[in-house]
């Protein structure tokens, strides 16, 4: 054994001994809990618990440095904590776009200021951010953004509207892209941090058709914010929302259903359409969707798996392809089970009902936007064929 | 890609090497004009480089570098079609062997196959499908040995092949796993008769008929009657060595077909430039990166040999068979005219993926297998 291994080794066990002092064994297997797509931290003392000991350790954020609260960890120790978290069914209690987007960004293109204030209550999972990027008018072409930040000497004066703002009901600060110059479309967005408690920030929750209300639009009417809290340089903020950008793909590409049916389909099927004496479903079309959906989930998976192992070595062109991947094998899902579940797929309200049903029912529905954040499917195609590809645009 | 070491690195590349400088398509081109299936030229120096036995243990002459290493030589060698009999005899016969085989089978034939000396091949397709149980070939004891009798289809380099491995029925009926035995029988043995099948890529098949043709006990691999379940894991390894071959097929018929859209111009426009092409370029891009982690699982989990390798050859059949059949259809249609040519390469792309998709059962049965395998 060398050093390295025997160092790796000796922090395996340090990792194990600590979860076991620290985990609450009444939350194993139970992460999924909080995280659909805007993420609220379940009630109750031994989440409290979980969520102070991760947040003081900073492991929640584990290789983030340990000046900001992270936990300083090297990927390898990452790789081993999370291991060893699997193993007793733990989890990070520190998920959401502030520890998955916002905090990586700024810890590349904050001011060592910025980082001291904004980055350790993300370690602790105290401060719950919202992304303030599309507008009415700026969805796909995110750039012609309009809202608008006047220097006003001291400080900037906010006006416009945001909207798609996932999780802003319950957030405290807002990262917000903001025109702050006229003249060039890109370089004339910045980067602003927004505390949501400012007075002129208003905001209305938008009900989707699966019912929910995930997103709200945000509007902002001569709201006044700090100088300070500009990340950047003026007129950097698209470079800026590009990285974040980055990622939020990589995040969105990894995700799954927490919600509803979680079964595999073909234990869900057998139960709904029944099978033949042989034990094969009854619905032979059915079935072969069936595989072909679970081999599409499963290479989706595994080209996750790779591009993480890939990432040791430099950039994987693989990247790329995770979401319009992801949207594919999650949405196929939700509209299968739909099918297979037949009268009882339908289900709004009522006990008529279960509760998964009706819970998978809307997050068929729900799934839909999968391919619309983060950069729809068509915007994905885009960058597959521009960047990586080198198929220039139409002159 | 596959992070790799720094043998498998030397291995890749120096496929890579190879096939550039002596083996491209063009190469394939001259062979299949030439009324020839391989260049026996080729082969040699494929068996000289030792690639014939990668996946034969240091102690009878290979080196050992399991079906990981042999993938990355298919996959180079699936980009420009090299036709030569490394997969069937390199891998497919030489696992038989090492999964099956006695010591004396062993110490027999898996040197010479390591270098070349001697093409192996199996035989076990008659059907129209593949489908091993179905095997009506009968193989009656008598005297100290046994008597073959019946009709092998698609056996790969069958032509070229110094022996074949039979699958024969020594009791049960066609349709039952049970009662299968698999035989070694050179292919001068007396009662076997073999004609080429002009399949339309233009590689070596055979159809080989066995007129009462004897074999001795030392001729059966493995157990009597209880080759179905070993001989499914030795088509399991060459499934992965086809998805392998596909891999590289797709990966070149995508990067020839960018390098088209790139340079052919229409309305005053280079291709590439219209937005309904690099949409589904893109797709494809996104399908073919799902087909390369799907074929680096496969040979990791045959590697390993654990519980896992079964599912992931199916996997690796099916998936990469279907976006390879779709990946050479696109090829086609998105180089126009020039792709439905005999002279463009295009054409030998869609049908050397077509073959391979058939070939020891297709995505369709790979996925009624998979169904199977999760019980349902």
């Amino acid at each position: 054994m060398n050093i390295q291994d025997s160092q790796l080794s000796a922090f395996r066990a340090e990792a194990r001994e600590w979860l076991e002092r620290n985990f609450p064994k009444s939350l194993a297997g139970r992460g999924d809990a909080y995280f659909d797509i805007s993420p609220r931290y379940p009630e109750g003392e031994d989440w409290a618990a979980w969520r102070k000991a991760m947040g003081d350790k900073g492991w929640g954020t584990p290789t983030w440095p340990a000046e900001y609260g992270g936990g300083g960890l090297t990927r390898q120790e990452a790789a081993i904590l999370r291991d060893e978290m699997e193993k007793i069914g733990a989890f990070t209690p520190m998920i959401g776009i502030a520890q998955s987007m916002f905090g990586p960004t700024l810890l590349e293109y904050g001011t060592e200021a910025q980082k001291q204030r904004h980055i350790p209550p993300v370690c602790r999972g105290e401060i719950v951010w919202c992304q303030g990027y599309s507008e009415p008018g700026a969805g796909s072409d995110l750039a012609s953004l309009k809202t608008k930040a006047e220097d006003k000497g001291d400080h900037y004066l906010v006006n416009g509207q945001k909207i798609w703002t996932s999780g802003s009901m319950h957030a405290q600060w807002c990262f917000c892209l903001v025109r702050t110059s006229n003249d060039h479309k890109h370089e004339g967005i910045s980067f602003l941090l927004i505390d949501m408690a400012t007075p002129g920030v208003e905001v209305r929750p938008i009900t989707l058709i699966s019912g929910k209300q995930t997103f709200a639009e945000v509007f902002f009417t001569d709201v006044k914010v700090p100088k300070e809290n500009l990340v950047g340089g003026l007129r950097e903020g698209w470079t800026i929302a590009k990285r974040l950008m980055q990622f939020e793909r990589e995040g969105i590409g990894a995700r799954k259903m927490t919600v509803g049916e979680l079964r595999p389909l073909d234990v869900v099927a057998k139960e709904y359409v029944g099978t033949d004496e042989q034990g094969r479903l009854d619905d032979p079309d059915l079935r072969a969707r069936i595989v072909r959906h679970q081999m599409w989930e499963r290479a989706h998976r595994l080209t996750v798996e790779r591009v993480a192992e890939e990432a040791k070595t430099g950039p994987s062109e693989a990247t790329s392809v995770l979401k319009n991947a992801g949207s594919i094998a999650l949405q196929t899902r939700g509209e299968l089970l739909m099918e297979i579940m037949g009268h009882r797929g339908i289900g709004w309200e009522g006990e008529d009902y279960t509760q998964t049903e009706r819970d998978s029912a809307r997050q068929m529905l729900q799934n839909k936007a999968h391919s619309i954040y983060g950069g729809t499917y068509e915007i994905q195609a885009n960058i597959i064929s521009k960047r990586i590809l080198g198929m220039r645009d139409h002159q | 890609m596959a992070v790799l070491n720094e043998e498998q690195q030397m291995l890749r590349d120096g496929a890579l090497d190879w096939v550039t400088d002596r083996a491209p398509v063009s190469a394939f081109r001259r062979t299949r004009d030439a009324g020839e299936v391989f260049d026996t030229g080729l082969w040699e120096e494929i068996a000289r480089m030792g690639w014939a036995g990668i996946v034969v243990p240091e102690d009878h002459g290979g080196s050992d570098f399991g079906v990981t290493g042999m993938g990355l030589v298919l996959e180079e060698m699936g980009k420009q079609l090299v036709a030569s009999p490394l997969f069937i005899s390199g891998l497919v016969a030489a696992t038989a062997l090492k999964e099956m085989g006695s010591e004396a089978q062993k110490a027999e034939w898996l040197p010479k196959i390591a270098d070349g000396s001697a093409v192996l091949t199996l035989a076990v397709d008659e059907g129209t499908r593949h489908d091993t149980a179905k095997t009506a070939m009968t193989a009656e004891a008598s005297g100290d040995g046994y008597t073959l009798s019946g009709t092998k289809v698609q056996v790969i380099e069958g032509m070229a092949a110094d022996a074949m491995l039979v699958l024969a029925r020594t009791s049960g009926t066609a349709g039952e796993a049970e009662g299968l035995t698999l035989f070694l029988v050179p292919a001068d043995a007396s009662g076997v008769s073999r004609t080429p099948l002009k399949t339309f890529d233009h590689r070596g098949f055979a159809k080989v008929a066995f007129d009462n043709v004897r074999g001795g006990k030392d001729a059966v691999l493995g157990a009597v009657g209880q080759a179905h379940a070993p001989l499914e894991k030795v088509l399991d390894v060459a499934r992965v060595g086809i998805a392998c071959e596909m891999l590289g097929m797709c990966q070149q018929a995508f990067d020839t077909t960018l390098a088209y859209l790139k340079t052919r111009s229409q309305f005053d426009t280079i291709l590439a430039q219209f937005q309904a092409l690099q949409h589904r370029m893109a797709e494809l891009f996104m399908e073919l990166q799902l087909a390369r982690s799907v074929v680096e699982h496969a040979v990791r989990e045959i590697d390993a040999g654990g519980e896992g390798a079964a599912e992931a050859a199916v996997l690796a059949k099916a998936f990469v068979g279907d976006v390879s059949n779709k990946m050479t259809r696109q090829m086609i249609q998105l180089h126009g005219g020039i792709g439905m040519t005999d002279q463009y390469d295009a054409g030998f792309y869609i049908k050397r993926s077509r073959v391979l998709e058939t070939t020891f059962g297709n995505s369709a049965q790979a996925c009624e297998r998979w169904a199977r395998m999760h019980d349902y």
